[in-house]
């Protein structure tokens, strides 16, 4: 503690701003691009700031594209998928935590293997299961793959936490005259609130953020996601990138706001039953 | 406990098999977890295992280019896949994209976990700047670096030249060497965040007085970190690497956005090759299964050598 001088300070904090530039930079990038007028974008050699700055590309950008309508399915999926990932991996994780039973260990083992399967990997076979249940192109074919990937690292989480509270404290309410449904609402999702927001907010931004599934299996512009509709700003017939940028940041900057909220909860579920 | 003691009672006292109550009665405690994991069990079968399953069909069988099922192949599409060729460079390139990124991601994420962890005014503002790129989605991330590529309007080239590193425009992604050492800089700096905090909770899970009893030793700074934090970080890192080393594997938005995999198939791993095969051009539905049967295989050995580092026992016994 007492060798911690000034200048070591100094230092650490200026590398640390340094990097903490490095990480943000592209995203200012992308920024000041969206703030430029259509003609400052072509532009060579091109400035790091806008001459004029058009804050209006961030009100015609809706007109430009129905991205109000990519935006509501983005909304939609993310905001459904969580939901079901939460009510199915909510009573499992509680049940596992608190039971042991016959068929447990393969459950979470299950659970463990099926987190690290990511959609990608996997797309061929979602996509022809789509095509067989004949659900491509619809938003309950993504809302499926997003809850269920999603599941297990739900399930993970959910259960560190609930097998991390006493159960006496629930045994402790059924004295005070409360039943089974009471004692978990009251006393044991109360305490797990931060690995229940965790769970909420990390598989919204993954749903959210999630691009080959529903690249692959929806083809009319008003069933795509932002991820899927935002290339189309830049093709071989337009190249907008503000609009582009715009939109992106649209989509970024509240996800990375929620980000910030799990952040201390975030590592201890990524991995856990690796680092204790 | 009590029930299986009973149930053993009435086997003994009657020859016949155990009576039909208690049987009930051990269906009923067998199935008493279905209600809860039920759910969690069918949607992690309805919807990832399922495709395991359908890819591993698919991949036998004939699939026309418009997707319907034409009939069964053998092994025809695994033959038509060993015969492209380009498999040999995409999986060469892909082990150097996987190796490349994970180790760079690592060593970066050791000196940054470091930072993170140590203690100066804004340190909080500097963990959220690095959560960024964790948090935005990797397609958009990868436009913006593409667009700062970009050969006329690009910000690399215009601060390149301005430092004196080139002295005129290069076009970095239409060169597959310079695109792909760009894509895998971008695959590192999405990947950072995540092996940093997971290094940074490997830190603060090593205790002070290990550091103090190091310098009453007289260990200098060097050896200290050689010797007691880096073993200690053991677990976090491997956590760290073999995740990253699924991730980076399967890291598709980049390079699809970036340069599509080209020129040619010049700058393709095996993910985006297998998009490829099924859904450019004259795709082949059935050989890009065959494709992806052989990277979910490669997936599946990181996978077991996950559950190795993490010491999955089986934890009924506990």
């Amino acid at each position: 503690m007492n060798s911690r001088s000034k200048p070591r300070v100094a230092i650490l904090a200026g590398v640390g701003y340094l990097v903490a530039f490095v990480f943000v930079a592209p995203y200012l990038e992308m920024a000041l691009t969206a703030l430029k007028p259509d003609r400052e974008l072509t532009r060579s050699p091109t400035t790091f700031l806008p001459k004029h700055w058009e804050f209006g590309n961030f009100v015609n950008v809706w007109k430009a594209a129905p991205i109000w309508q990519n935006m509501q399915v983005s909304l939609i999926v993310a905001g459904v998928a969580t939901l079901i990932a939460l009510v199915v991996s909510l009573p499992a994780a509680y049940y596992t935590a608190r039971n042991r039973f016959r068929g447990r260990g393969a459950f979470l083992l299950l659970v463990l293997v099926t987190q690290m399967f990511a959609p990608t990997a996997l797309v061929i076979g979602i996509y022809r299961e789509m095509v067989a249940l004949n659900l491509t192109d619809t938003l309950l074919a993504l809302i499926l793959v997003n809850a269920a990937f999603n599941l297990p690292f739900c399930v993970w989480i959910l259960h560190g936490y609930f097998s991390s509270i006493p159960k006496e404290l629930e045994e402790a309410a059924y004295l005070d005259g409360a039943g089974k449904v009471t004692a978990l609402t009251r006393v044991t999702l109360p305490l797990s609130l931060p690995g229940l927001v965790t769970a909420v907010i990390y598989t919204f931004i993954g749903a959210w953020n999630e691009y080959v599934v529903a690249l692959t299996i929806t083809s009319s512009p008003d069933r795509q996601p932002l991820t899927v509709a935002i290339p189309g700003f830049v093709t071989s017939y337009q190249a907008h990138w503000q609009f582009l940028f715009a939109t992106s940041l649209i989509a970024i900057v509240p996800v990375v706001v929620l980000f910030v909220f799990i952040e201390r909860y975030l590592i201890g579920g990524l991995t856990a039953g690796g680092v204790k | 406990m009590q029930n299986t003691i009973e149930a053993r009672g009435a086997g003994a006292t009657a020859p016949a098999p155990p009576s039909r109550a208690s049987a009930l009665r051990r269906l009923g405690r067998a199935l008493a977890p279905l209600p809860w994991i039920g759910p969690a069990v069918i949607l992690i079968a309805a919807v990832v295992l399922w495709p395991v399953i359908e890819m591993a069909r698919t991949s036998l069988m004939r699939i026309s280019s418009s997707g319907a099922t034409i009939g069964t192949r053998g092994t025809g599409n695994y033959h038509d896949l060993f015969d492209e060729p380009d498999l040999v460079s995409v999986l060469l390139r892909t082990v150097v994209w996987v190796v490349g990124v994970v180790l760079v991601t690592i060593v970066v994420s050791l000196a940054l976990g470091q930072l993170l962890n140590a203690r100066f005014p804004g340190r909080r503002v500097v963990r959220w700047a690095v959560i960024v790129p964790w948090a935005a989605s990797v397609l958009m991330t990868a436009l913006t670096w593409k667009w700062m590529l970009n050969y006329y309007y690009g910000v690399v080239n215009k601060i390149l030249q301005g430092v004196g590193v080139i002295d005129h425009p290069v076009n970095w992604l239409s060169n597959p060497t310079q695109a792909l050492i760009w894509m895998m800089w971008v695959a590192v700096f999405v990947s950072l965040p995540f092996s940093s905090f997971v290094i940074l909770a490997g830190l603060q899970t090593i205790p002070q007085d290990v550091y103090e009893a190091a310098t009453v030793d007289g260990a200098g700074r060097a050896r200290t970190y050689f010797r007691i934090t880096l073993p200690l970080l053991r677990p976090s890192l491997l956590v760290a690497a073999i995740i990253n080393v699924i991730n980076v594997f399967n890291s598709f938005p980049i390079i699809y956005a970036m340069t599509g995999g080209g020129p040619g198939d010049k700058t393709d791993t095996s993910t985006t090759f297998m998009y490829k095969l099924a859904f450019s051009g004259s795709g082949d539905v059935g050989e890009s299964a065959a494709m992806a049967v052989v990277n979910f295989a490669l997936i599946l050995i990181l996978v077991l050598a996950y559950l190795r580092v993490v010491g999955w026992r089986g934890e009924t016994q506990r």
